[in-house]
């Protein structure tokens, strides 16, 4: 918030500290996920895949406890300007973090059917890409505790790594598959990952946009390098 | 960053709202009672047929400065206001502008209603009479008229000859509406109308404004920042005897330009 000082109702600041913390505990359940994800790719272990999945569930039911909180402060406490933008702001930060988990889970979800083919070696571009997500959104979450818009900037304008690295592993498998058909299997389920973890990276920059709304009252609305669009080709 | 501050009108520090026509120029106000400097340099153009909010805790000066506009200061001794308030380009702080004059201009509507101990009608009537001097039936509209625009007819119609005193909180404060706007004022003050009321009178009050705007110049102060969010169009926040920032509505609870004001209304003020 962009003032320091504290409400005259001192459990005002309480409620809006718990939203606060419930969401950051939403985030990284969140990240927690995509990195258990990216294990169970790695390790080809079906059963950890589906607990994965199973856990979604927890982040889901976090996100309904926030909106709960969110109607309950804005019937109650009416918040203005500021306060008004870090309440909104958190019902769109804990529905980003919602698609996160929802993205991860489907990342475990694919390792299972991915596991019992031969194993490729663009795996390991995932975890790469998986990192700079995960990085990503932890910094974010970092941010939104913070209050901390040029920090959020920073993740803004970082996506473009996260985009590049996708358009990297996007082309290795396009050439993995050419060169060998029988890749074609296991390769598709890495691409859809691939794409589920890039679209990772574009929550982080919606909670990064979020943070700097909620701090500077104003959209952040800069020039931003995009990625390389993929190559898609029309032969 | 678009500034409503810094687009001054006519003078170079008045603070000012949008483009609409300006009703009322304050330019440099000062007063003082007993010693005490209640306003402070004071410059704000109110935008005519819109409702200007004055919000602010308590003892900052907004009803004092509400209580300016139509000079009700001048009937107690040592008080004293300095610069200018123009209606109509005419100071009204100047002596030869007159009293009566000023109060058919300027109408007022307190926090507690004070209807007269007489019958619904002479409420109205009383105050007409001392300005004009109508037959029996035009008389007769009038009151109607007045008591319409403060959306009271309906529930007074059969009873005009009773006493003003039986009626509700809410209607007492309608009715004084109504007397406030039977002589067809410019501007209409209301110093917090609803403090006294319940939601369901609060809610009629608010759309009545609402209404009255249409016709009326309307200046409220009021210690209720939802009700200032809801009812005005642009929002003065004044802070020991100085005014802060005034500007849309919108903007003043959404994105002040001022820590203080952010401070205020979001209920940080300590």
């Amino acid at each position: 918030m962009n003032t320091s000082t504290d409400h005259i109702i001192k459990s005002y600041d309480q409620e809006l500290d718990r939203l606060r913390g419930e969401i950051v505990r939403m985030g990284e359940l969140a990240v927690a996920q995509l990195e258990a994800s990216i294990d169970v790719v790695e390790r080809r272990d079906e059963r950890a895949a589906q607990r994965v999945v199973d856990n979604d569930d927890a982040i889901d039911t976090m996100e309904h406890e926030i909106s709960h909180g969110v109607v309950r402060l804005l019937a109650l406490r009416a918040p203005m300007a500021s306060d008004l933008r870090a309440v909104f702001s958190a019902l769109r930060v804990a529905s980003d973090i919602e698609r996160i988990g929802d993205y991860a889970a489907n990342v475990a979800k694919r390792s299972i059917p991915l596991s019992m083919v031969a194993p490729v070696s663009p795996a390991h571009g995932l975890k790469h890409l998986a990192q700079l997500a995960a990085a990503s959104v932890r910094k974010v979450l970092n941010a939104y505790r913070e209050d901390d818009a040029d920090m959020a900037y920073e993740v803004w304008r970082d996506d473009v790594d996260v985009d590049e690295a996708y358009n990297a592993l996007f082309r290795e498998l396009l050439t993995y598959m050419m060169e060998d058909p029988r890749s074609i299997t296991s390769c598709t389920h890495l691409l859809f990952m691939a794409k589920n973890i890039e679209r990772i990276g574009d929550h982080a920059t919606n909670i990064a946009e979020n943070i700097w709304f909620v701090v500077k009252g104003e959209p952040l609305e800069a020039p931003r390098k995009k990625g390389d669009e993929p190559h898609v080709t029309h032969e | 960053m678009t500034s409503f501050a810094a687009t001054p009108t006519t003078t170079a520090d008045a603070q000012t709202t949008t483009a609409s026509r300006t009703r009322i120029q304050v330019r440099g106000l000062d007063f003082h009672y007993n010693g005490f400097h209640a306003l402070k340099q004071i410059s704000m153009d109110i935008p005519e047929r819109k409702v200007t909010a004055i919000i602010g805790p308590s003892g900052c000066g907004k009803s004092t400065l509400l209580r300016v506009f139509n000079r009700i200061y001048a009937i107690y001794p040592g008080l004293t206001a300095s610069g200018e308030v123009l209606l109509d380009g005419e100071n009204i702080l100047d002596p030869r502008y007159s009293m009566n004059r000023l109060r058919s201009k300027v109408g007022m509507v307190f926090q507690k209603p004070v209807p007269f101990p007489m019958t619904i009608y002479e409420n109205i009537a009383y105050g007409i009479r001392h300005h004009e001097k109508l037959k029996r039936k035009a008389m007769d509209e009038r009151v109607e008229e007045a008591l319409r625009s403060a959306a009271l007819w309906d529930e007074v119609k059969d009873k005009l000859k009773q006493s003003a005193l039986g009626l509700s909180g809410g209607q007492q404060q309608r009715l004084c509406i109504a007397r406030g706007i039977a002589l067809k004022p410019e501007v209409l003050l209301l110093d917090e109308p609803t403090s006294a009321l319940d939601p369901i009178a609060t809610g009629r009050i608010e759309q009545l404004i609402e209404e009255l705007k249409k016709t009326f110049t309307i200046v409220i102060v009021t210690h209720n920042m939802q009700q200032a969010a809801r009812v005005s169009d642009h929002t003065a926040f004044m802070y020991m005897g100085e005014l802060i920032e005034f500007g849309n509505t919108e903007k003043i609870f959404t994105k002040p330009d001022k820590k203080q004001t952010e401070d205020y209304i979001t209920g940080r003020f300590g």
